[in-house]
C-alpha cells in the first residue's frame, strides 16, 4: 500500500507540471501588453514600463515560467496588487472556506445520494422509487446558483431561519454553531446536482449487483433482506460509487465558484472571480494551479480509497 | 431507427422532453417576429413591475426593461450560444480524436497527455482562467465552455477511431493509395459522427448551464445584452425587493435542463438492450408464487424432502418459458439424489424453487409444493422461508468465485452463515468454521479465514462452499453442479469429501450435474431431466446397466470410460427445444431415433415400475 500511494504521488508530479504550463500558456492568451491590460489603456508608459519588469515580464517567455515556477516551488506567489498581499497566503485563507464548504456538500451528498439511490433500488418500481426519481430528475436540472437564491428567498427572507449570506456573524465569534447555520444553505444549493447524480448512479449500481450470483448466495444463507441490501450488495456496489463521488466533488467544487457568488462566502472561487473583474492576473494564476494541483492530489485519495474498499486491486 | 424512435416514444417523459425543447427551440426562432418591447429598453418609473402588470405580463426589471421580451430574448441567446459551444466543442474534440486515432503512435500519446492534463483540472477552473486571459464577454465565455469540453469529444472519437481505423475497409483505403486528409474525411467521419451527434445531444444542456453559469458570474454578457444568465445575475441584487425578477429566469433554464435531461435519459434507455428485456429488474427476496390453487400446508412426509408438481416458469414480455413442469421427487433421509439434464433443462431452476431462490422477476413458481417434512416451503411466510434457508437446507453452488462475495473475507462470510440464524460469540463462531475448513481438507485452514475468495484456487473455493454448506448442520444440502468448474483430479476429490460428509453426517443430498460419470460415484438414485420434465427415475446402477429412455441411454453414452476400449462416443445431435415453444408430447422426439408419429401427439405419462420410472412410450428397455 505504501509503494502504491509513494507511486501515484510520484506519477502526478508530471501532471502537476503540465497543469502550471498550461495554465501558464492561457495567462500568456491576454492579448497585447499585459501590464496595459492590467493598468488600462491610459496608464502612463513609465508605470507600464515599471509593473512589466515588476511582473517580470520584458524576460522571455520560457525564462517567466521558470521563475514563476521557481518561485512558486519556494512558496511565492507572488504579490496580488489588487489585495496587496502575498498570492498565497490569501489562496491558503480562501481555500480553506471553500474546502469546509465542499467538504459538507460532499458529505450532503455521498450520505444523501447512496441511501436515497440504495432505497430506490431496494423499492424498484415502489411509490419511494418513483418519488426518488422525481426528485433527482428535480435536482439534477435545477442550476445551482438558481436553486441557491430560491433557497435564500424562502429561507432566510421569507422564513428567516437562517441567515442569508457569509460564513459567520460580522459582529461575533467564530463558533461552529454560527458556522453551521451560515453553511446549510449553500452547502445543499451546492450538493443538490451532485446527489441526485450519485443517487441515480447508485440505484443502477446497486441493481447490478443485486442480481449478482453472490447475492443469491447470501440470501441461500437466510441472511435477512436488510443485510442483503446494506451488508452485500451496498459494500459491492460501493465500487462503483466511489470513482463516481470522486469525480462529483470535482463538480461540486467547481460548482462552488456560483455558490461562493450567491452567498457571499469567502472561498477561493469568489476570489477568483473578483480578481479576474480586477483583472488581478497573478492571483488568478496562483489560484488556478493551487486548486487544481489540490484536486490532483485529491483524485489520488479517491483511488487509495478505492484500493482499500477493493482487495481484488492489487495495490 | 423506428424501432429506436418507438422506444423513445414509448418513454412518455421522454417525448415530454422532446416536445418541450422543441417548443422552445422554435419559440426562440420566431423571436423577432413577434410583438414585444425592445428588451434593452429602459424606464426606470415602472422598475420591478410584477408580473401581469398591465403592458408587462412578466413584468419589469430593475430598470424597468420588459422581462418577457427580455426572457425570450435571453433564452434565444443562451440557447445558440450553448449550440455554438457544442458545435466547437465537438469540432475541435472531434479533429483531436480522429487525429489521434486515425494516426496512433507519437501523435496519439501527446495529443492524449495534453488531454488528459486538461482533464486534471476542475471543469469551471479552467474555463474562468479561460476567461481571465481573454477577458470577460460572451465570445469569451463562449470560447471558453468549448475549449473545456473538447476533451470529452477527444476522448470519445479517439476510442471510436482507433477501433475503426483497425478495420479492414481503412486499410483497403491506404493499400488504394489514398491520402490521409480523404481517408479521414471519406471513410472515418461518416463512421464517427452518429456518436458525435449522441454526444453533442448529451452536453448540449451543460453548454446552456455554463455559459449562463460564467454570465451569471459577470464573465458572460454585458449589458445591456440579456441572456438567462446574466438576467439571473442582475435579479440577485434585488432578490428581496422583486423575487420574481429570478424566478422568470430561473424557471426557464430549469425547465431547459430538466426538458434536455428527460431526452437524455429517453436516449440512453432506448439504446440500453439491457432495459429492454427487464435485465435491470431488482429480483425480489423470494420467488414470485402465484399457483392457482395451493396445496395442503401440511402432508404426511415420504421422504426430508418431497417435490410435488412443481412447476416454475420465466415470464419475459409475452413469452412464457416452462423451465420446470410438475417436477415430483422425493430425497430419502440420508439418501444422495442425482438430478441430471443437460444445460437448460430446468435441473438448477428446480433446485433453486425449493427455496424460492429463482430471481424473480422473470421467475414465478407457477404451482407444486416443495415439502421439507412434510411442511410446504412455498406456503411459508418469508420470515420462516428465510430462517430455514442455510439452516434446514444448505446449498452448494457451481463457480464460487461468482457466488462467494469477492469483498468479504471467507472467514466473515462463514461466520456471517451462523449469525444470521443463532446467536454466537465471534469466537466461538471462527473456532468453528475453523473446524469445518479442517473438515473439508482445506490446508493451512487458519490462514484461509482472513483469505478474500480471489486469493484461493478453483478447488479450494469449491471446498470453502461445502464447508459455509455445513456451518449450521443441515438436513438437506442442494448442490448445484458443485464440481463443474474443477478439473478431474479435484473433482474426484470433492466427489469423495461429499460422499464421506453424508455418511458421516447422515446428510440427504439433492445433486444436481449433466455428468453420468460423477452420477455413479455419488448418488443412490438419480433422476433425469429434460426440457423442464423428468424422464426416467429409478436406482442409479439399474439405471446405467439398463437405461429405459433413449435420452437416458444417450447421456449414458456421452460418458467416456477409462480403459473401455474404440466404444463411439456418441453426442446427441440437435439441440434441446426451445422452452417456451415446446411440443405437445415428448420433447425429445425430435431428437430419438426410435421416435414414431404417436411420441408427439399427447402429453406422456411417466410410467412407474417398481423402483424405475420412465415417460416413454417406446422405451429402450420394457420395465416390468
Amino acid at each position: 500500500m505504501g509503494r502504491y500511494i509513494l507511486y501515484r504521488l510520484l506519477s502526478a508530479v508530471p501532471v502537476v507540471l503540465g497543469i502550471t504550463v498550461i495554465v501558464f500558456f492561457i495567462m500568456s492568451l491576454i492579448p497585447g501588453d499585459p501590464a496595459t491590460a492590467i493598468l488600462g489603456a491610459y496608464a502612463s508608459p513609465e508605470n507600464v514600463a515599471r509593473l512589466n519588469a515588476d511582473l517580470g515580464l520584458d524576460k522571455p517567455m520560457v525564462q517567466r515560467y521558470f521563475i514563476w515556477l521557481g518561485n512558486m516551488l519556494t512558496g511565492d506567489f507572488g504579490r496580488s496588487f489588487s489585495l496587496n498581499r502575498p498570492v498565497l497566503d490569501e489562496i491558503l485563507e480562501r481555500f480553506s472556506a471553500t474546502l469546509i464548504l465542499a467538504g459538507v456538500s460532499l458529505l450532503i451528498c455521498a450520505v444523501l445520494g447512496i441511501v436515497a439511490g440504495v432505497v430506490s433500488a431496494a423499492r424498484q418500481y415502489g411509490l419511494a422509487d418513483k418519488a426518488i426519481t422525481l426528485a433527482v430528475l428535480v435536482g439534477i436540472s435545477i442550476p445551482s446558483f438558481f436553486l441557491g437564491m430560491l433557497l435564500i428567498l424562502i429561507f432566510a427572507v421569507q422564513l428567516r431561519w437562517l441567515p442569508v449570506s457569509g460564513m459567520y456573524e460580522v459582529y461575533g465569534g467564530r463558533t461552529l454553531v454560527d458556522l453551521l447555520r451560515h453553511i446549510i444553505l449553500p452547502a445543499t444549493a451546492l450538493a443538490a446536482v451532485a446527489t441526485g447524480v450519485v443517487a441515480r448512479l447508485s440505484r443502477g449500481a446497486m441493481l447490478e449487483v443485486l442480481r449478482q450470483d453472490y447475492i443469491r448466495t447470501a440470501r441461500a444463507k437466510g441472511v435477512s433482506e436488510t443485510g442483503v441490501i446494506w451488508r452485500h450488495a451496498l459494500r459491492a456496489a460501493m465500487v462503483s460509487i466511489i470513482p463516481v463521488l470522486g469525480i462529483q466533488a470535482g463538480f461540486v467544487l467547481s460548482g462552488a465558484v456560483y455558490i461562493e457568488v450567491v452567498f457571499q462566502w469567502p472561498g477561493v472561487g469568489r476570489m477568483l472571480v473578483d480578481a479576474i473583474l480586477k483583472r488581478d492576473l497573478l492571483l488568478v494564476q496562483g489560484g488556478v494551479t493551487f486548486v487544481a494541483a489540490c484536486y490532483v492530489l485529491f483524485n489520488i485519495i479517491v483511488d487509495v480509497a478505492q484500493s482499500l474498499i477493493d482487495p481484488r486491486i492489487k495495490a | 431507427m423506428r424501432l429506436f424512435l418507438t422506444l423513445l416514444f414509448r418513454n412518455r417523459l421522454a417525448a415530454l422532453g422532446a416536445v418541450l425543447l422543441l417548443a422552445l427551440v422554435l419559440l426562440c426562432l420566431v423571436v423577432p417576429l413577434l410583438p414585444l418591447a425592445d428588451p434593452n429598453v429602459t424606464d426606470t418609473p415602472n422598475k420591478f413591475l410584477r408580473p401581469f402588470s398591465e403592458g408587462h405580463l412578466l413584468g419589469t426589471d430593475h430598470l424597468g426593461r420588459d422581462l418577457l421580451s427580455r426572457l425570450l430574448w435571453g433564452t434565444r441567446l443562451s440557447l445558440a450560444v450553448g449550440v455554438a459551444a457544442a458545435a466547437a466543442a465537438a469540432f475541435f474534440g472531434t479533429l483531436i480524436g480522429i487525429c489521434a486515432g486515425y494516426f496512433g503512435g507519437w501523435i496519439d500519446n501527446g495529443l492524449m497527455r495534453l488531454i488528459d492534463m486538461i482533464m486534471a483540472f476542475p471543469y469551471i477552473l479552467l474555463a474562468l482562467a479561460i476567461v481571465a486571459a481573454l477577458g470577460p464577454g460572451m465570445l469569451n465565455a463562449l470560447i471558453a465552455v468549448a475549449a473545456v469540453n473538447v476533451p470529452f469529444f477527444a476522448r470519445n472519437i479517439r476510442g471510436i477511431s482507433v477501433g475503426l481505423t483497425a478495420r479492414e475497409f481503412i486499410d483497403a483505403a491506404r493499400l488504394s493509395g489514398q491520402g490521409h486528409a480523404r481517408i479521414i474525411v471519406t471513410e472515418l467521419l461518416p463512421n464517427v459522427l452518429p456518436v458525435i451527434i449522441v454526444a453533442i445531444s448529451t452536453t448540449i444542456g451543460w453548454m446552456v448551464l455554463e455559459t449562463a453559469g460564467l454570465s451569471f458570474l459577470g464573465l458572460g454578457s454585458q449589458p445591456p445584452q440579456a441572456d438567462l444568465g446574466s438576467m439571473l445575475g442582475e435579479a440577485r441584487a434585488a432578490l428581496i425587493a422583486a423575487p420574481h425578477t429570478l424566478i422568470v429566469p430561473g424557471a426557464m433554464i430549469f425547465v431547459i435542463v430538466m426538458s434536455i435531461n428527460l431526452l437524455g435519459d429517453g436516449l440512453r434507455d432506448a439504446l440500453d438492450p439491457r432495459l429492454r428485456s427487464g435485465a435491470l429488474a431488482r429480483p425480489s427476496p423470494v420467488t414470485r408464487i402465484a399457483r392457482p390453487a395451493p396445496p395442503p400446508a401440511e402432508t404426511p412426509a415420504r421422504g426430508v424432502l418431497d417435490l410435488d408438481g412443481l412447476t416454475t416458469r420465466f415470464e419475459v414480455g409475452a413469452q412464457v418459458y416452462k423451465a420446470v413442469s410438475d417436477v415430483s421427487l422425493t430425497l430419502g433421509k440420508g439418501e444422495c439424489l442425482g438430478l441430471i439434464g443437460e444445460s437448460g433443462s430446468g435441473k438448477s431452476v428446480t433446485a433453486l424453487s425449493v427455496t424460492g431462490l429463482v430471481a424473480s422477476p422473470p421467475g414465478v413458481i407457477a404451482g407444486g409444493a416443495a415439502r421439507l417434512d412434510g411442511v410446504d416451503l412455498l406456503s411459508l411466510p418469508y420470515r420462516d422461508l428465510r430462517g430455514l434457508r442455510g439452516r434446514r437446507i444448505a446449498y452448494i453452488f457451481q463457480d464460487p468465485l461468482s457466488t462467494l462475495h469477492p469483498l468479504y473475507r471467507i472467514g466473515d462470510q462463514m461466520v456471517e452463515a451462523i449469525r444470521v440464524h443463532r446467536k454466537m460469540p465471534l469466537a466461538e463462531a471462527r473456532a468453528r468454521c475453523l473446524d469445518l475448513l479442517r473438515t473439508v481438507q482445506i490446508p493451512n485452514a487458519e490462514s484461509r479465514l482472513s483469505a478474500y475468495p480471489h486469493e484461493l484456487s478453483g478447488g479450494m473455493r469449491q471446498r470453502v462452499g461445502i464447508a459455509m454448506a455445513l456451518v449450521n448442520d443441515p438436513e438437506v444440502i442442494i448442490a448445484d453442479e458443485p464440481t463443474t468448474a474443477l478439473d478431474v483430479t479435484v473433482q474426484a476429490q470433492v466427489l469423495a469429501l461429499l460422499d464421506r460428509l453424508r455418511r458421516e453426517r447422515g446428510l440427504s443430498i439433492l445433486f444436481i450435474t449433466h455428468d453420468f460419470g460423477v452420477v455413479g460415484q455419488l448418488c443412490d438414485r438419480v433422476a433425469v431431466m429434460y426440457a423442464g420434465q423428468i424422464v426416467e427415475e429409478g436406482p442409479t446402477a439399474s439405471i446405467l446397466a439398463a437405461p429405459a429412455h433413449p435420452y437416458t441411454r444417450r447421456l449414458i453414452a456421452c460418458v467416456p470410460e477409462l480403459g473401455g476400449g474404440r466404444r463411439q462416443l456418441a453426442a446427441i445431435p440437435g439441440l434441446p427445444p426451445a422452452v417456451n415453444r415446446l411440443p405437445a408430447g415428448c420433447a425429445f422426439a425430435p431428437r430419438c431415433d426410435r421416435a414414431r408419429p404417436d411420441c408427439q401427439r399427447d402429453p406422456i405419462a411417466l410410467r412407474v415400475s417398481g423402483p424405475r420410472a420412465a415417460r416413454c412410450l417406446y422405451p429402450e428397455e420394457a420395465l416390468s
